[in-house]
């Protein structure tokens, strides 16, 4: 729809960016330009150099080589102050807002308007209005920005940018947090800035959305730029394989799911969250051996407590939770593990690995306590190790040594390699929530073929994921989580995505939407 | 697998490199102090290598000095490193001294069995002093270092009135007229050790506290438990997902932490002391805490920092009579190693540099360059 924007003026020029850290070349000869009033997507696989190159481009790092132009002009970025006074402004994937301030303020933070020491929040709640209704970004200046729901904290980065006169906006990873709806949304607003004169850069490694959205893609692998696409010509195959840089397999291969004896059975579980508030509300579902259910739902509507719950890392209010036969409502993370439960926990920095502790150690977190890695109160050294070995080769893990801290894997590797150590054990079920947040496209394919096989292996697998797109390529039988509740279970197919999408925002209809207002000022 | 660069170099060995070059600094901040009181710092200095380390018989006395040093920093490392700042060590220490009294005024025993219950007497009442702040934290979340605080003030009291109550009498000496003191221990209980001229006995602590050391660092390294520990210090998260149990964790590191303390308190008793008086070794418990910061909770390198603890205590009186300073010059100096120290922690703390890791290079980078 979009006029493709080569004709417009140029109003920023990366040339032949280079920048290193130890060890590692993250940008290396990297050269783009960004056009008046377009969407430039930058496409790339974690730590390809995105963030890196952003990260310059406002000040965060200095680059080793190379120049930024912005309106023809050298600029060299010593501070985001600098940036944002060049009108260049960055919505993070982490909003940096303070939740307990107001939207005024939060806005006005680093900027503020003051008439004899006092602040003019009056004349900035105006101007927030006025940005709002000129782009599309409807926001409550007065409101907490605790009280507000993702989408909306997105908006006001983005008019926080748009206070601070930015023409140029970069936007890092912003559908992450989004419903599909939200994403579409928000789609809508980028298409209201470009044609006001703003331009976009919009870092993502979605591919759908790149070829929805964008006028232009550039394409980062390994810190080089490798190649430049049109997206009236490109397709989601060819941009796969430009980033990974050899052909993916988007569409995972499965024959139909053998459904065996149910292997977890959960009636009417009730979980309270950190505030207290009732964030599972009387959930049932099952789960046979041999297929898997796939959980979808926006971030926050309760499939973390679920999880925590069903894995021993939370108590439950009510209900009953039953693994092969045996009630472990009230058990213990490790006897729940002992029953043959998996679990690929969605915050794999905070639960499932040590950052700081190797490989060799971070392969035996579980099972450290049990032969043949300890023998009587001593581990086994030998078996540590060559356990460890086995994880790594097994599932083509990038690590120059067992030896090495976790964190010293990308996620993509991390990510591996905890699949690989919950999947060495004798499994019944496997609890996977979110099991390729962040990672690289290879990596992704590679772990959903793991969890096909262990489907096929006859192994239940209950698959929480954001993103639908997930759900649909694994899922034999899709449960809908909103608000603490299941609000529908069908077999993959019977609905489309969006569908699915409008049932994971609450069902569409104005009556739902009423209730979950009210839902969330009372939390 | 890849070549390192200097700096590269440096950052891989600065977990012992920072330590000795904060000791560096401060004797040469001491020095400059020294000099400008109008002393000879180098007669100063002299002074206090010939007391410490010079001769055998300083050699010993710096030993027998640094032996409840050694072990109470161990007390602090191994909590330290289960994620729990042990500040107790102090009033464990004293648990643990007044518990080995106990079984060395009551008991008749041969040695063979004395010295291992007078060990353990001191192991158990350090273990149970500490486990109250430990199950506070367990169990309610009461933060160990204001509870570990708490609890030195109680020891350190209630040890006053054991020994002085007269009525009834309970933990004092009948005989002593000052009131000041617990009775002798029997001999049976007594550390064997030998004596260097007029020196104090050398006691069998130090093998202790060295067999300690090793048995620190075998633990945490090849035990099942020291791993459990060790993880529910490092990532509780992790360590629940694991299947741990951190508020047990929680419990034994700080019982095992207060066993130590007590160790060192009883070893005292049973090696150089034989009785607990009112004027029992005061400060190693805090100095411990010094100790175990200055081996950065290193086992073996908390072995060599209670040596350099003991040995300036030690060395300070004939620097004292060497160069007529006063023997506070040797606490400046203490304080100021622990102030390099832990300046160089604050200052990673405060910017976010992580340890031996890319940050100083892009840190010097920025300043070099157009940053």
């Amino acid at each position: 729809m979009t006029q493709p924007g080569t004709q417009r003026p140029v109003v920023m020029e990366a040339r032949q960016i280079t920048k290193r850290f130890p060890g590692v070349t993250a940008n290396d000869n990297v050269s783009l330009h960004l056009h008046q009033g377009e969407v430039l997507a930058l496409l790339g696989e974690n730590g390809a150099g995105k963030s890196t190159l952003m990260n310059i481009l406002y000040g965060l790092y200095s680059q080793d080589a190379g120049e930024i132009l912005v309106n023809g002009e050298p600029f060299r970025a010593k501070s985001p102050h600098a940036s944002i006074a060049r009108g260049i402004g960055m919505v993070h994937q982490h909003f940096q807002l303070v939740p307990v301030m107001t939207v005024v303020e939060n806005v006005m933070l680093g900027n503020e308007m003051t008439r004899l020491g006092f602040l003019e929040r009056r004349n900035a709640a105006t101007q927030i209005r006025e940005i709002g209704e000129r782009y599309g970004l409807p926001v409550d200046p007065h409101a907490l920005v605790a009280d507000l729901d993702v989408g909306a904290q997105q908006r006001v980065e983005i008019i926080k940018a748009l206070y601070r006169n930015a023409d140029i906006l970069i936007l890092d990873e912003p559908t992450a947090v989004l419903t599909p709806q939200e994403a579409d949304d928000l789609v809508r607003v980028m298409r209201t800035l470009t044609a006001q004169g703003k331009s976009l850069i919009f870092i993502t490694h979605k591919l759908r959305e790149v070829l929805e959205v964008a006028d232009r893609i550039v394409v980062l692998r390994a810190g080089r730029v490798v190649g430049e696409a049109d997206p009236a010509t490109a397709s989601e195959t060819s941009l796969a394989a430009l980033m990974v840089g050899r052909s993916v397999i988007l569409t995972v291969d499965k024959n139909p799911a053998q459904p065996g004896d149910p292997v977890l059975t959960v009636r009417d579980l009730r979980v309270r969250d950190d505030r207290q508030l009732m964030a599972v509300d009387g959930i049932s579902l099952e789960v046979r051996s041999g297929e898997i259910l796939g959980i979808a739902g926006v971030q926050g509507n309760g499939q973390t407590e679920l999880v925590q719950t069903l894995t021993g890392l939370r108590t439950s209010e009510g209900g009953r939770i039953a693994i092969a036969d045996q009630t472990v409502t009230s058990a213990s993370p490790r006897q729940i593990s002992e029953l043959g439960v998996a679990h690929i926990p969605e915050d794999r920095q905070r639960d499932g690995i040590v950052a700081s502790y190797p490989l060799t150690e971070n392969g035996i977190l579980e099972l450290y306590y049990l032969p043949p890695f300890a023998r009587g109160i001593v581990r086994n050294e030998a078996a540590i190790v060559q356990h460890a070995e086995q994880l790594v080769a097994a599932f083509d893990v990038r690590t120059p040594g067992v030896h090495v801290a976790a964190s010293a894997l990308s996620g993509g590797n991390q990510q591996k390699f905890i699949v690989a150590r919950e999947f060495s054990r004798k499994l019944k079920l496997l609890i996977a929530a979110q099991p390729t947040r962040g990672i690289d496209v290879g990596s992704i394919e590679f772990i959903h073929q793991q969890i096909i096989k262990k489907r096929d292996e006859g192994i239940a697998v209950l698959l929480v994921s954001a993103e639908l797109d997930e759900i649909l390529a694994l899922s034999d039988r899709i449960a809908v989580m909103y608000h603490g509740h299941i609000v529908a279970t069908v077999r993959n197919g019977d609905l489309s995505r969006e569908q699915l999408g409008l049932l994971m925002a609450g069902g569409g209809g104005d009556e739902e939407q009423k209730n979950r207002g009210t839902e969330e000022q009372r939390s | 697998m890849e070549h390192l660069s200097l700096p590269a170099l440096w950052a891989r060995y600065s977990p012992a490199l920072v330590p000795i070059l904060a000791v560096f600094t401060a004797l040469v901040v001491g020095a400059l102090l020294i000099g400008l009181t109008g002393a000879d710092w180098q007669a100063a200095y002299i002074g206090l290598w010939e007391g410490s380390f010079g001769t055998p018989r300083a050699l010993a006395d710096t030993i027998i000095r640094s032996t409840p040093y050694i072990i109470c920093g161990l007390a602090v490392a191994l909590a330290f490193k289960a994620g729990l700042f042990n500040i107790g060590a102090e009033g464990q220490l004293y648990a643990g001294a007044l518990c080995a009294v106990v079984v060395g005024t009551t008991l008749q025993l041969p040695p063979v069995f004395h010295i291992p219950l007078g060990i353990i007497a001191g192991a158990l009442g350090g273990a149970a002093w500490a486990s109250i702040a430990g199950i506070l934290k367990a169990r309610t979340g009461a933060h160990e270092v204001i509870n570990t605080i708490m609890l030195n003030y109680i020891a350190l009291r209630l040890t006053d009135w054991l020994i002085k109550s007269r009525q009834p009498l309970l933990l004092g000496d009948p005989t002593d007229t000052s009131g000041s003191r617990t009775p002798h221990i029997a001999e049976t209980m007594r550390l064997p050790g030998f004596t260097l001229g007029n020196t104090n006995t050398l006691h069998l602590g130090i093998l202790f506290a060295v067999i300690l050391v090793f048995a620190v660092a075998w633990f945490f390294k090849r035990t099942t438990l020291g791993f459990e520990l060790r993880m529910a210090g490092t990532n509780p998260s992790a360590a629940r997902y694991a299947g741990i149990s951190v508020p047990r964790s929680i419990i034994l590191a700080m019982a095992f932490s207060g066993g130590l303390a007590g160790i060192a308190g009883a070893g005292e008793v049973m090696g150089v002391r034989y009785e607990v008086s009112t004027n029992f070794i005061s400060g190693v418990g805090f100095d411990a805490i010094a100790v175990a910061l200055l081996a950065r909770g290193n086992p073996v390198g908390i072995l060599f920092a209670g040596l350099l603890w003991g040995g300036l205590l030690t060395g300070a009186r004939l620097m004292q009579v060497r160069a007529g300073l006063s023997i506070d010059v040797i606490k400046i100096v203490q304080a100021l190693i622990i102030m390099f120290i832990a300046a160089d922690q604050i200052v990673r703390f405060l910017y976010r540099i992580p340890q031996r890791k890319a940050g100083e290079e892009t840190m010097v980078s920025k300043g070099w360059g157009g940053g």
